[in-house]
């Protein structure tokens, strides 16, 4: 979506810093998501993506930095402010996070009834339509126990979608599914965000769903942002060969979207101080 | 590491007294601490759920679910009524047999419903009641809420938009205090008909036990033991809501477990703490003359 970097960014995030305790874990994240892409946030586990979410919907606050949704700084709102930015977005947890007291149907109707007027009769229909365009309208009486793990990731997609938000998050939405599951979610994340015209943030470290869905892509390692780009600026990056690369970070990149079990990644790892550790437990013994 | 190190080698080097005396005080310290962090932490969601409660009566569409109410209420009391009738039935049997030899000394024996009554409508229809409800309703709460926590659904329900306290802890808290006060009632009864029945057959008079139970139970009576009871279910509910509340998403089973265990252990402990001060306001204030 090339004409997409014309209009301003509905998500910006500048130079935002965390640290739990004495880890820091996002350092010093600036990324910018225009209305209508899909932007896909990848890296390896601990990297800090799933952490980069939570901050971007309010649910943790960063030590520096800002976050910017609807061009308004949501760091600095009061719960009141940030609950009425809330409900212009919806959110996909990794496990769907359904309400597992109430069926299917009164999930995606709780956010109805909770913040709008409407009657009983027309809520009734809305849960209906979102979740026939999730594929679940048959299964609005089951509770959440009976549902399967793609079934509840949709379900909890339809209650994301339940008050028309103009963002979608998903955190790790194929993670533990199969891979027809895995691809019909893919399918109905392009779907809805081409359907509703929503912008879609996506955190995810399956390559296979982050190249079929993205518009743009962004690789988090150890809390900093390695590379953004389009989708074909990945795709070239991952199919190039190693020889072609100059810097330490393209080459980094391309052994996380290729999945080699050899690379600049694995190398950092083995660099370690494994011999001084092993040296010491022969110095203790000494004593 | 190198501070680590000296302070391990200066443990090392002290005597085994001071070692404990030093363990002593750092638990003291640690227990402290928590204890005032949880107090702290319990007071804030009273507040919150004070003011939740008050805008739910108040407002319209702040309004308190009554399904979810319901459905509380009877998760939280009803499975609890055989288990409180079957400990009251127990109480009310052993009470009149412990006392019954002595005071037939004194040719009192009859004074036996006296005290059963006391006993059962001032103190052991509602301590019971609570302890009971504190495995019962606690447990079952903060489990539940800490599994929540562990499977993202408070934070769904934030995203949302929607405050736990209000759509979680209300109903709850009030379900428990709701429940305590209803099963004490019934308690109190069980305490006294199971008194009646050991009594008759150790050879009382039903008449003067009849009697002499409703001198012993005036409405005083009657209603500081349901004052407590409503206490002990709100110490049950905050206690439990709040530890539920307090696991962190990334301690899985384990805390929701430990929730669990200090819920009823807390609860338990409160419960007969509130009672102490209670009895001492209650005497102080000459209400029990």
């Amino acid at each position: 979506m090339p004409t997409e970097t014309e209009k301003s960014p509905i998500i910006e995030v500048c130079q935002m810093t965390r640290s739990f305790g004495t880890q820091r874990v996002l350092d010093g994240i600036s990324l910018d998501i225009y209305p209508g892409e899909i932007m896909v946030v990848i890296g390896g586990s601990g990297c800090g993506k799933s952490t980069l979410l939570r901050h971007l919907i309010g649910s943790l606050n960063p030590d520096q930095g800002t976050v910017k949704l609807f061009g308004r700084d949501i760091t600095t709102m009061s719960e009141a402010e940030l609950n009425e930015v809330r409900k212009r977005f919806g959110i996909l947890f990794q496990s769907g996070a359904l309400f597992n007291s109430l069926t299917v149907g009164e999930n995606v109707a709780l956010p109805l009834r909770e913040h709008t007027n409407l009657d009983e009769s027309t809520i009734e229909i809305m849960v209906k339509i979102k979740l026939e365009l999730v594929g679940l309208r048959e299964h609005a009486d089951k509770m959440p126990a009976m549902l399967s793990g793609g079934m509840k990731k949709r379900a909890g997609l339809a209650r994301a979608i339940a008050l028309d938000p103009q963002i979608l998050f998903y955190d790790e939405p194929t993670s533990g599914l199969d891979p027809v599951t895995s691809a019909q979610i893919d399918q109905l994340i392009i779907d809805l965000t081409r359907k509703l015209r929503v912008t879609s943030m996506v955190v995810t470290h399956h390559m296979s769903s982050a190249f079929t869905i993205a518009d743009r892509m962004c690789m988090l390692d150890k809390g900093r942002i390695l590379k953004i780009g389009s989708r074909q600026e990945f795709e070239s990056l991952r199919d190039s060969s190693p020889e072609q690369l100059q810097s330490e970070q393209d080459k980094l990149v391309r052994q996380f979207l290729r999945g080699d079990a050899y690379g600049p990644i694995t190398d950092r790892k083995v660099a370690s101080d494994y011999e001084d550790d092993l040296l010491m437990v022969g110095l203790k013994a000494e004593e | 590491m190198k501070q680590s190190d000296s302070e391990s080698d200066k443990a090392a080097k002290a005597t085994p007294l001071a070692r404990a005396v030093a363990s002593l005080g750092r638990f003291t310290l640690t227990a402290g601490r928590s204890i005032f962090s949880m107090l702290g932490g319990m007071s804030l969601l009273l507040g919150e759920v004070s003011s939740s409660t008050a805008k739910g009566l108040l407002i319209s569409k702040q309004r308190i679910g009554c399904d979810a109410l319901i459905t509380q209420m009877v998760r939280v009391g009803v499975r609890a009524v055989p288990i409180v009738i079957l400990i009251q039935m127990a109480i009310g049997m052993i009470l009149p047999l412990q006392i019954f030899p002595k005071l037939d000394e004194f040719g009192q024996a009859e004074q036996i419903a006296t005290i059963n009554a006391i006993a059962g409508f001032r103190e052991l229809g509602p301590l019971m009641t609570a302890v009971v409800l504190s495995g019962f309703a606690g447990a079952s709460i903060a489990a539940e809420l800490g599994t929540m926590v562990t499977a993202e659904e408070i934070e769904a329900l934030q995203a949302s938009a929607l405050n736990p306290v209000r759509f979680l802890v209300v109903p709850r808290l009030l379900a428990t205090v709701i429940m305590t006060v209803m099963l004490t009632v019934i308690a109190d009864v069980v305490m006294i008909a199971s008194g009646m029945l050991t009594s008759v057959k150790l050879g009382i008079d039903f008449d003067v036990y009849f009697q002499l139970t409703t001198e012993a139970v005036n409405v005083t009576g009657f209603v500081t033991g349901l004052v407590k009871a409503a206490v002990f279910g709100l110490l049950i509910g905050l206690i439990a809501c709040f530890l539920g509340l307090s696991v962190k998403p990334w301690q899985g089973s384990e805390g929701v477990g430990q929730a669990t265990t200090k819920t009823v252990v807390y609860s338990i402990v409160a419960i007969i703490a509130a009672d102490a001060v209670f009895t001492l306001i209650f005497y102080s204030y000459g209400l029990f003359d």
